[in-house]
């Protein structure tokens, strides 16, 4: 074994552990620093620099918003909900599907940011932007796809209590109602909890750019200019709605849940379908994190500087860990409701496991809980980009395939067996590939309009990450914040 | 009917809407009488406007029926045993409706007066909770102005007409796409009976008027009345042993009473 002079402390240890790989600290981006100029200067570069393939994407999917997204709902709206595959039993089809599924998207963007800034996790610094975008854009598809699903949405606006000559309120007893206020909420906190730590960067963004550029970054600053004030309030705020919307996130997809927990038909009136939905939403969030971030490392600029094999490793533990508390309420649901032996229920389960829609139910424990299950243990799958987003992409999947279950699946079944009907998308196949292209392209966008890595967040962690000597050896070590 | 405001907050609460008592206006289904004709469908169409949909969104699902017959069968074919019979279902006008609290924007309220679930056809904004949440299934919403389609109108020297606009009730509202819609006791009659009432200075009797499918049944299946006064023939048939309410179990309190096979 050669044991070199300034590696003791490293080789002490593979000694040890003769099966462990010596680790140089220098791999973790805290410990790999580069000077505050030349990290921004990549951060712009990255905004900047422009490739074909870009414009030919951006082009591809321009098209499809334009065709699958806005030409198809207007359709919709002029012509009536009769295109889509909605009919009797299945009054809810994949509108809901989308609904579900881009808010659970959504809540992982604030999950990460949020919970690990307020644990305290070093490894969340370099990629907190692109989970908070999530969110928001995230959000955008999940309330089109609610006005989608409406049979008259240019009265959306009953929904809101506005003053009127009859005096009518919305019904506040309505789960719709709570869901309206819950993802209002949502929106308004997640935004503003994105912009707040942009602004550092937004000014970074100031000062190193020319022309319409510099106008929209000056605009988009409020004039920021990093004094001592200045940070102590930015980070007072960015505390409280660190805080604040953790429990905004998980009431949100809990209301969500009530959506269906609250109406009187089996399979969906069950207590545990709030915190199953959280962990759901969760689930398939952290497996489209994985997913932008491996298509960011590969496509942008000196993205392979700020996001490493450490936040690969770190985001396949957090998936596994969602996957062990989805399978405990997954199993949790669906035994506990066959246990309470209603007839329906017993019907439905039957349905679900036996019927033509059994290869999805089998594909979703596939998805959700065996692959994670069986790949995310091995660091070496966890630290393979393409592995991992795979990976994120099949819980994904799995997930997607979860909320068609519920929503037109279980919907066949109602107490009314003359009515049982199976529900096929129509219309709704085009809305859903209008949605993914609407958010993909919005990403896009803001690839090109915002620093996607919180330059200042990840200069502030290397500030207090040094690596010391110790005799002949380096030891990382971490100074203590505030 | 007072002039006050109503609370309608109040009005579609879960919980404010239980009704202790039977309602006022109730139904009862012999089944055993019923012979699964079909004319109670077609009078309810006639009487409340319904749209013909067209071969292919009935064959999808989509009829808009407020009452339709349930054929019940066991068994696969070909050992099909008709033991369930017909089963004629219609909107069970819950006293304490499932339908009523979900909706955001109380386009489903419960009638005080009537003491009946009613449908606000120019408030409904489409969500289509309401019919989720029936466990009766009774709901049919508008997919499209099926009133205004091809299949609903002759060809006649190259030009559309509807001739079935001319029967057209003008006591019932025509929907248009994008609003749910379900049976309503016949409101229609009911007030107008209560109209005639009130200028004579009295109180509607039981028998005085009756619904479309009641009228149209030739098996005198369907008994539409007073269920507050206990004298008047649906209570009376409502009080015979065989009666039951379907899905009593969900505690929908519902209005129409079946009288299974005896």
């Amino acid at each position: 074994m050669a044991v070199t002079s300034n590696h003791l402390y490293g080789a002490q240890k593979a000694h040890e552990t003769p099966h462990e790989e010596e680790h140089d600290p220098r791999e973790q981006l805290m410990y790999d620093p580069l000077p505050r100029g030349v990290m921004n200067d990549m951060v712009m570069e990255s905004m900047t620099t422009t490739s074909w393939k870009f414009w030919a994407v951006f082009g591809v999917l321009s098209v499809l918003v334009a065709v699958c997204f806005f030409y198809a709902w207007g359709f919709m709206i002029s012509e009536g909900l009769y295109i889509a595959g909605v009919m009797r039993p299945s009054y809810w089809g994949v509108f809901l599907v989308n609904t579900v599924f881009w808010i659970g998207i959504s809540h992982a963007g604030t999950f990460i940011s949020a919970i690990l800034r307020v644990f305290k996790a070093e490894f969340r610094r370099p990629f907190t932007r692109a989970a908070e975008l999530m969110t928001t854009f995230g959000l955008i598809q999940a309330g089109a796809s609610i006005f989608m699903h409406m049979g008259r949405v240019w009265l959306f606006y009953w929904m809101l209590p506005v003053p009127n000559e009859r005096l009518l309120w919305p019904n506040f007893h309505s789960p719709l109602m709570w869901d309206l206020l819950a993802i209002t909420t949502y929106v308004l906190g997640s935004t503003m909890y994105l912009f707040l730590p942009l602004i550092p960067d937004l000014a970074m963004a100031r000062d190193r750019s020319t022309g319409w550029r510099k106008t929209f970054f000056k605009v988009l600053a409020l004039g920021f200019r990093g004094t001592e004030g200045e940070w102590r309030h930015l980070t007072t705020a960015m505390n409280i709605f660190a805080f604040a919307i953790i429990p905004v996130m998980f009431s949100v997809h809990t209301i969500v849940s009530w959506d269906f927990a609250m109406a009187m038909r089996p399979g969906w009136s069950s207590s545990v379908f709030g915190p199953y939905f959280v962990v759901g939403a969760l689930h398939s969030g952290m497996g489209a994190v994985a997913v932008v971030l491996v298509i960011m490392r590969a496509t942008m600029k000196h993205m392979d500087y700020f996001i490493r094999k450490e936040h690969f490793d770190g985001l396949g533990k957090l998936m596994m860990i969602v996957s062990f508390a989805y399978a405990y309420f997954f199993f949790n649901d669906y035994i506990v409701q066959w246990y309470g032996g209603d007839k329906w229920t017993d019907l439905l389960l039957h349905w679900l496991e036996e019927g033509p829609m059994a290869w999805m139910f089998y594909l979703l424990i596939l998805f959700n809980i065996v692959i994670p299950f069986l790949t995310l243990w091995n660091k070496k799958i966890r630290t393979t980009p393409w592995l991992l987003a795979l990976i994120g992409t099949l819980i994904n999947v799995g997930m997607y395939f979860e909320r068609y279950l519920i929503v037109p699946v279980m919907l066949t079944i109602n107490r009314m067996p003359f009515t049982w009907k199976l529900y096929f998308p129509r219309v709704e196949v085009f809305l859903t590939i209008g949605t993914f292209a609407l958010f993909i392209w919005l990403y896009m966008l803001a690839s090109r309009l915002i620093p996607l890595i919180p330059v200042w967040e990840v200069q502030e962690g290397q500030m207090v990450h040094t690596l010391r000597k110790v005799g002949k050896t380096q030891v990382p070590t971490v100074s203590e914040f505030e | 009917m007072s002039n006050q405001m109503v609370d309608l907050n109040r009005v579609g609460a879960k919980g404010a809407i239980a009704e202790a008592a039977e309602g006022k206006w109730g139904m009862v289904i012999d089944r055993d009488l019923c012979t699964g004709c079909q004319a109670c469908v077609a009078a309810c169409a006639m009487e409340n406007n319904l749209s013909f949909v067209g071969e292919e969104d009935a064959g999808y699902g989509r009829t808009q029926h407020w009452i339709r017959i349930e054929r019940l069968w066991e068994g696969e074919y070909p050992e099909v045993k008709m033991d369930g019979g017909f089963q004629p279902m219609l909107c069970q006008q819950c006293g304490h409706a499932p339908c009523e609290p979900v909706c955001p924007v109380f386009a489903t309220p419960h009638s005080e007066a009537e003491s009946i679930n009613l449908q606000v056809y120019n408030r409904c904004i489409g969500t289509r909770y309401c019919a989720n949440n029936c466990p009766y299934q009774v709901r049919s919403f508008n997919w499209r102005d099926y009133h205004i389609q091809p299949f609903h109108a002759n060809l006649v020297n190259g030009q559309l007409v509807f001739p079935l606009h001319n029967q057209f009730n003008p006591d019932v509202t025509v929907r248009r796409r994008g609003v749910m819609e379900k049976c309503t006791f016949c409101i229609q009659r009911i007030h107008s009976a209560q109209d005639k009432a009130k200028s004579e200075g009295r109180e509607v009797e039981d028998g005085e008027f009756t619904t479309a499918c009641a009228q149209a049944c030739p098996a005198s299946a369907i008994t539409f009345g007073r269920v507050d006064h206990e004298e008047s023939l649906v209570s009376q048939l409502g009080q015979v042993s065989r009666g039951t309410k379907h899905l009593e179990e969900l505690n929908t309190l519902p209005r129409v009473t079946y009288l299974e096979k005896g």
